[in-house]
């Protein structure tokens, strides 16, 4: 099946109107050795067929519930309200583009609207674009605007940064004459922040709570990176920002976060939703789409695509960012969610991840051999710690999921760092307590 | 219209769902990390509910009918590739989980990778960039890279066409190089002459839109890459007017060193309202080793009755262009859309496509002036200025809007004045074609006899036209309603 509605005779009759006598005669323009080559795809499917294909490759994946799940690491699994998906499937939204024509896109364009309100309120910025790729693109992007900004040479990476948001940063860099520093990622290196900045520094860039889960002090951290002539770029998670203090309140200069936990499935990695929001006097330095308010003729308010003289489309090799198409319905998904838990229900959920996080902690660190963030006990965490082990970290999550149905955290033995005997361990409010002691007794057993 | 903004709606207390209570003891929170108010809006699920569907109202999408924006590809979505993704099985997998835990997902990105190197005669293809920009940016980054191993560092310049679509020289820049812009000769080709005078040991690439922006065939495609690839430089191919080559033609076999596919264009998976999109990237032998990662591979389990696979970084890699392996959901909306196709389905929507573009320049060509008038693959350009008026191009889409129909591309390509760029895919029928004929010349009578009509526009729907200058010179970039809520 396809989705062509043409009939011969209507074939017939558009091919009169061209003044041709069959399809082929249009690609006479094309080179004809290599026309019409033989492809080697798979054979057509009917509808049913392609859905019970489909079924069957969802069934390959081992996907358990999510309390038997403590993934993280930057993708989470965490309630997602009806609601998200309820509007997602309105078909006038999900299968327009990017609204070049504000009339006919007004519904799209106040809901990126409301979504840059929303994502300022929660970041504490001034300013935030209607979406780049994923929160490691934002970052990436974030680290140029620095570099283009003040003409410096070098982007300053907090120790415990994601390390996949550092290789794509590092990937973006290529092309630019920058340094990044430290040259590699040494997340048990504890060197005070603004020991990472000089006078060549752009930017420094730290993660709230870092890869491990853990608070960074951001205190008097801004100015002192101010004073050093650079910005201060913080990473965050956009749970946390229902409960704890934002970016914003610690004078950063732009904030960038993954919004995938606001509503999106972790879809193996994708699509996710990258959240930038910066202050007003980097607004004509930013990149991507901006929504902004205005009105008709007659004073009805509307909302119009904005400053687009820093775009592509028009600045084309002097624009902020190569970025057209970005992340619009992840960030539609991000708005339902946000309206849908509100100021109470994001609090809550920030409350939940905290206490449970915190349960099983408590409960792992009693079991023999078992330290929870050994590489630096004093810092406060919120929804993810790093759990070490008596046995390596790939032997307990292999006997986990073959005995106990349960994928345990993220296995740090992946990173090298001799992390080997550790696990990032990640806990949602979909996580209850009887799941939290179900795992902490599985591990119990397997290294008794 | 106005429909109250989600801020104006608030009322404090109000909550959209309900969590369950905390079955944990409660631990105290680090004060000092403590926020006041996380500033959001409070409001019932019915209220939230009611706004979106109302939103959705004052929108327009392929669902609602003809949507001829060039370049963009606007086909119907086909509804399973929707429910597809939806599966628990695809849509709960996590991208760090153990690969034996996720065969179903690595099987799906394998035989996508494949299949787009069958369609696009490539030796390899990487799935991970997240976007026709992202995969541009992508293909420039290995190209330097591919300089810097073969000890020719100073190939600076990569060469743009003036039809370029915009996001080619501003990734072009991103990835450090520099643009020199092309002519365009008589017939809508690349000037020849001018790509021989700017060929040097500077060129690092040419980047190449095929069919290009005026929805032609590059008339000397043969020698433009020969050209290229004499003075040592790359070509690159801009993959956003695929729809037009499927089946057809295979950019590899061209010549074509590396390129983007949209999957949100030419494979059916919908546009989201500005993405979320995917742009893989298919690379020649020159350039596999330097795609981005990682990518799937075929590893063989002797205890497995199924294909089995793992992941790699090809071993020149550029290194990774987001945080894990693309976007996935899209991925998998266009592998879906393929297999229902297969080989002959897909040369047929190619076919449909240049049949509709071809049909819809002879009907309009009499009202609309086409320059570069030849045969056009899957669009075409006129000029939004019917002879012997004064409208423009911006007007008359305006008053498309009253005859219920998406307006085209404006004023691009820009060397093309009052320029109207349609493309009518392969899924819309003749009548829609007609009645959109139907309407672009009633529009153009309206040009010559009431031209108030034009610039009036428009006019029936809730919102008339939008004051963009002041927007732009008085920016409101959020809600003022929202201060009162932290």
């Amino acid at each position: 099946m396809t989705f062509i509605p043409h009939t011969q005779p209507e074939r017939n009759e558009m091919l009169a109107a061209i003044g041709c006598a069959h399809i082929e005669e249009l690609f006479a323009d094309l080179p004809s050795s290599i026309r019409n080559p033989r492809l080697e795809l798979p054979d057509r499917l009917s509808e049913p067929e392609l859905a019970r294909t489909l079924k069957k490759l969802a069934d390959r994946n081992h996907v358990p519930a999510p309390e038997k799940s403590f993934l993280g690491g930057g993708c989470y699994r965490h309630y997602i309200p009806a609601t998200v998906d309820f509007v997602l499937q309105r078909a006038e939204l999900y299968t327009s583009y990017t609204p070049y024509q504000p009339e006919l896109s007004q519904g799209m364009l106040q809901a990126m609207f409301e979504y840059q309100t929303m994502i300022c309120q929660l970041t504490g910025m001034e300013v935030a674009n209607a979406s780049h790729y994923d929160g490691a693109t934002s970052l990436a992007e974030a680290c140029l605007l620095a570099l283009n900004l003040n003409k410096r040479t070098k982007i300053a990476l907090a120790p415990a940064l994601n390390p996949r948001y550092r290789d794509v940063v590092e990937t973006y860099l290529a092309g630019h004459n920058a340094k990044i520093v430290p040259d590699k990622w040494q997340p048990d290196n504890q060197a005070d922040f603004p020991d990472l900045v000089d006078d060549d520094t752009a930017a420094l860039v730290v993660q709230t709570p870092d890869f491990f889960g853990q608070f960074e002090d951001l205190d008097g951290l801004a100015e002192k990176v101010h004073a050093a002539g650079a910005l201060l770029i913080v990473v965050t998670d956009p749970i946390s920002l229902g409960l704890f203090r934002p970016p914003g309140e610690y004078g950063a200069d732009i904030a960038v976060l993954d919004g995938q936990s606001l509503g999106l499935p972790v879809s193996f990695g994708g699509p996710h939703l990258g959240v930038f929001a910066t202050r007003t006097s980097l607004l004509r330095r930013m990149a991507g789409r901006v929504v902004g308010q205005t009105a008709d003729a007659t004073g009805r308010r509307g909302y119009v695509l904005t400053l687009a003289t820093r775009e592509q489309h028009i600045r084309r090799e002097r624009a902020t960012s190569n970025i057209c198409t970005n992340a619009a319905l992840s960030a539609l998904a991000a708005s339902v969610y946000l309206a849908t838990l509100g100021a109470q229900g994001m609090n809550k959920v920030a409350r939940l991840c905290h206490a449970k996080a915190h349960y099983a902690a408590d409960q792992l660190a009693q079991l023999d051999g078992c330290v929870i963030n050994r590489h630096s006990p004093d810092k406060p965490f919120f929804k993810e710690f790093a759990l070490s082990l008596p046995r390596p970290a790939t032997v307990v999550n292999r006997k986990l999921l073959d005995d106990y149905g349960i994928i345990g955290g993220y296995d740090l033995s992946a990173e090298g760092k001799g992390f080997d005997d550790t696990m990032l361990v990640s806990v949602t409010e979909l996580h209850s307590r009887a799941a939290i002691n179900q795992l902490v007794s599985a591990v119990r057993e397997i290294c008794a | 219209m106005s429909e109250p903004t989600l801020y104006e709606l608030s009322v404090p207390g109000r909550c959209g769902t309900s969590l369950p209570e905390c079955d944990v003891p409660e631990v105290p929170l680090p004060d000092a990390l403590v926020r006041d108010s996380n500033g959001l809006p409070s409001l019932s699920q019915q209220q939230v509910v009611r706004h979106y569907v109302r939103l959705s109202q004052h929108n327009y999408g392929v669902d609602s009918g003809f949507y001829p924006l060039g370049s963009c590809t606007m086909k119907y979505n086909p509804k399973i590739s929707e429910t597809g993704a939806r599966l628990d099985g695809f849509a709960e997998a996590h991208p760090l989980q153990p690969e034996h835990t996720v065969q179903g997902c690595l099987s799906v990105m394998f035989q996508m990778q494949e299949m787009l190197k069958q369609i696009g005669g490539f030796a390899a293809v990487s799935l991970q960039p997240a976007a026709g920009a992202h995969g541009e940016l992508t293909g420039l980054l290995m190209i330097r890279a591919y300089f810097r191993d073969k000890g020719e560092p100073e190939r600076y310049q990569i060469l743009v066409p003036d039809t370029a679509h915009g996001t080619n020289p501003a990734s072009s820049t991103m990835a450090g190089f520099e643009v020199v812009e092309l002519p365009t000769d008589d017939k809508g080709n690349i000037s020849l002459r001018a790509l021989k005078a700017a060929c040097s040991d500077k060129v690092a690439a040419l980047m190449l839109t095929n069919p290009n922006t005026l929805g032609l065939f590059e008339q000397q495609i043969e020698d433009i890459i020969t050209c290229v690839h004499d003075c040592g430089g790359l070509v690159y191919g801009d993959g956003a007017n695929m729809n037009a080559l499927t089946g057809i033609i295979r950019p590899g076999e061209l010549g074509i060193d590396v390129m983007h596919f949209n999957l949100h264009k030419t494979f059916g998976a919908p546009h989201g309202g500005g993405g979320p999109g995917s742009g893989p990237v298919g690379a020649g032998e020159l350039l596999r080793s330097y795609l981005p990662g990682p990518v799937v591979v075929n590893a063989p389990d002797s205890e497995s009755r199924d294909e089995t696979y793992s992941t790699a970084m090809p071993h020149s890699s550029i290194g990774r262009m987001a945080a894990h392996f693309g976007n996935f959901g899209v991925i998998l909306r266009s592998f879906a859309y393929i297999l229902l196709h297969a080989a002959e389905g897909l040369k047929n929507n190619a076919h449909h496509a240049v049949l509709n573009a071809n049909y819809l320049k002879a009907r309009l060509a009499q009202d609309y002036p086409v320059p570069f008038d030849r045969t056009c693959m899957h669009e075409f350009v006129c000029q939004g200025r019917p002879e012997n008026t004064f409208a423009r191009a911006f007007d008359i889409s305006k008053r498309l809007m009253d005859f219920g129909f998406h307006p085209p591309t404006n004023y691009f390509p820009l060397i093309v004045p009052e320029a109207l760029m349609i493309e009518p895919p392969e899924t819309e029928g003749l009548e829609t074609l007609d009645r959109f004929v139907e309407a672009m010349r009633a529009i153009a009578e309206e040009a010559r006899t009431s031209p108030d009509k034009l610039t009036m526009a428009p006019m029936t729907l809730p919102i008339g036209r939008l004051d963009e200058v002041s927007a732009a010179r008085h920016p409101i970039l959020i809600d003022p309603a929202s201060s009162n809520s932290s």
